[in-house]
């Protein structure tokens, strides 16, 4: 395949679709109703389903019922969209089928705005939904990752059984850069065995989240924690530059991360040691990685597009070894590295001791 | 001494393989048993049972998906037509229905009906009125009649408040995609005997690919209307069937060869 120039929404279109995605359900919204309009061309196209739904809400059950059915499906939307899919998400992660969700952030509370936002993490990473569980969530910083990620995120749904999350902003949803798709994956001809098809000569299978009994659920529940901590131990991500010899190490995610790496460049030519940890799984959250690295760093800076939410998980992993940072931009400002770059040298000189 | 002439046994009541012989948790005089049951002797007659995907509603019914032995799922409250479009969409071939209350499919999920009916799809929903929400201990219902006393309208329902019951046939039946909506009454066994005609025709109309098919059976809530049995009968006949007219509010030209079909 060729690198090619490609907007973001529309390469995690393209790459579900090569991923063999077989049902798209969503309804427009801005940032990311370019996905939802490539869908609507190319799925027919290809004989697979599409459905423009009468709200998120409805979306969100016809993914769940096309992933009781054993498809590989699912929905995007964006924060207000994202909020009406939470009933949806709880009942697809209490009867474990798979199921793929793209959000492309944009900047709230409320209506807010449609400009690029992070302002949703907690919403995604703590559960997305009533109930106690967390989604899988991964977060692109390039139109490339996104591809990359999106087929990731169908086999770690399937693997799991479970509601994988791909959180974009506003900013990689609308921005064109240049990269490659890969192959057409064939359709899946077979369905889980789980799958609801008709019982023709087997046994019915049912799918519900409903448990009546306390004793029932705890076991439910407890099945469920179980696997969530198979993942947090085997599914933890994360991409970082300049950490080796690094005294300060700037944690941002998604497009925060990507602006903090110029940021970091720029902090290197005037000689401070510093690093970038970029989380790529929010949830698992590379905690393995930051706990090791708190071990030899003297300060986190967190840079992120809200008013302080992946700090939290920075600080859990760190264990109060030491300081932890927030520099953060909120209601669809991006920050500039200039900025970051000055919030860095502030850190530095404020806290580093050595090395300089 | 008299010889005993020996008949040999024959089986003219049995329970369908479509309903599982396990006891279900319906109060005594409700009507979601028998419409149950209808729906299962469908199944089989039809002989579909085994390409049958059902998907439950949240209600009194919610655990239909264990008493049906289909292939089934548990919708969240009202959404069942949007999951079972979900599941018609990637399985074409199957056969899907819904089985929602008066809460479930004229309140919560009103939009979700509306527009599976609007975009046509193959499904059959059997939507059970019984002017109340059971399941909740007896609130009121959209469905619910102008004086009725509910836990929620414990006067009376006043319309001049809280708005006139809703007739969901009537409604859907404007719709192009909707090609089957009628109305029934399981209140007694000649209309018990016509409501199973209509579920029949309901899914051959999904088996045939002709749009949306909806059955609305009127039904009894003996608990929440706080009357016995018999009593409930009666209530819904001299209460129910005056304001929700039995009758065919959509039957599509393509529709109609299936009501000639003989039974
Ligand atoms: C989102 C949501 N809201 C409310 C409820 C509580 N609830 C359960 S059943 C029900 C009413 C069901 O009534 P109806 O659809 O008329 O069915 P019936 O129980 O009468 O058969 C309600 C409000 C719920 N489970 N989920």
């Amino acid at each position: 395949m060729a690198v090619e120039l490609m907007k973001g929404n529309v390469a995690l279109a393209e790459a579900a679709i090569r991923a063999g995605v077989e049902a798209y359900f969503g309804y427009p919204i801005t940032p990311q109703t370019e996905l939802l309009e490539h869908m609507a061309k190319r799925m027919p196209e290809l004989g697979r389903a599409f459905v423009q739904a009468e709200s998120e809400v409805a979306a969100i059950n016809m993914v769940y019922g096309a992933a009781c059915a054993g498809a590989r499906t699912m929905t995007s939307s964006s924060s207000p969209g994202i909020s009406l899919m939470q009933e949806g998400f709880s009942y697809i992660a209490g009867s474990e089928v798979p199921a793929v969700i793209v959000d492309v952030m944009r900047g709230g509370p409320g209506l807010g705005n449609i400009q690029p936002s992070q302002a949703d993490y907690f919403q995604v990473t703590r559960s997305a939904g009533h109930g106690d569980y967390h989604p899988i969530v991964l977060a692109p910083a390039s139109v490339q990752e996104a591809i990359d990620l999106m087929g990731l995120a169908f086999d770690l749904a399937d693997q799991y059984r479970h509601l994988v999350f791909v959180v974009a902003d506003g900013l990689i949803g609308q921005m064109m850069e240049p990269a490659e798709m890969p192959p057409m994956q064939p359709l899946r001809q077979e369905r889980p065995d789980w799958a609801l098809t008709g019982a023709e000569g087997r046994e019915v299978n049912t799918i519900a989240s409903l448990e009546l009994h306390a004793e029932g659920l705890e076991a439910v529940n407890l099945r469920l924690q179980a696997k969530l901590e198979t993942i947090r131990a085997a599914e933890q991500r994360s991409t970082e530059i300049l950490t080796e010899d690094a005294n300060l190490i700037v944690v941002g995610y998604g497009t925060a991360g990507r602006i903090a790496q110029t940021a970091v460049l720029q902090a290197r030519q005037q000689g401070l040691k510093v690093g970038l940890l970029r989380p790529i799984s929010l949830w698992p959250f590379p905690e393995e990685r930051l706990s090791e690295l708190s071990d030899r760093v003297q300060a986190f800076l967190v840079v992120e597009m809200n008013a302080g939410q992946m700090v939290d998980d920075v600080r859990l992993a760190s264990g109060g070894q030491v300081p932890v940072r927030f520099y953060g931009r909120m209601g669809g400002m991006v920050p500039v590295p200039e900025e970051i770059l000055h919030e860095i040298v502030t850190v530095y000189e404020k806290l580093i001791t050595s090395g300089v | 001494m008299a010889t005993a002439t020996m008949v040999e046994e024959q089986v003219v009541y049995q329970r369908p393989e479509a309903l599982n012989d396990i006891p279900t948790h319906y109060c005594p005089g409700c009507t979601h048993g028998i419409a149950h049951r209808l729906i299962a002797e469908v199944l089989d007659e039809l002989g579909v049972r085994e390409r049958t995907i059902g998907v439950s509603p949240v209600g009194c019914a919610a655990f239909a998906y264990q008493y049906f032995n289909t292939d089934g799922a548990e919708a969240a409250h009202g959404r069942a037509p949007a999951m079972a479009t979900g599941i018609k969409r990637v399985l074409p071939n199957r056969v899907v229905f819904t089985y929602q209350g008066d809460g479930d499919l004229a309140a919560i999920g009103t939009a979700e009906i509306i527009h599976a009916a609007m975009r046509g799809e193959k499904i059959t929903t059997i939507f059970i009125n019984n002017a109340i929400y059971g399941m909740t201990g007896g609130q009121m219902a959209p469905t619910t009649l102008a004086h009725q006393r509910t836990t929620s309208s414990p006067t009376g329902r006043d319309v001049a408040l809280t708005g006139f019951p809703i007739r969901m046939s009537e409604l859907l039946a404007q719709l192009p995609g909707a090609v089957y909506v009628v109305r029934r009454s399981l209140h007694n066994v000649k209309e018990i005997m016509k409501a199973k005609q209509a579920i029949r025709v309901a899914f051959e109309a999904q088996i045939n690919g002709l749009g949306f098919a909806m059955v609305e059976l009127l039904s009894t809530c003996p608990t929440g209307w706080k009357l016995t049995p018999p009593e409930a009968m009666e209530w819904l006949e001299q209460e129910m069937l005056p304001y929700y007219p039995l009758g065919d509010y959509k039957v599509a030209d393509d529709v109609a060869p299936l009501l000639k079909k003989r039974r």
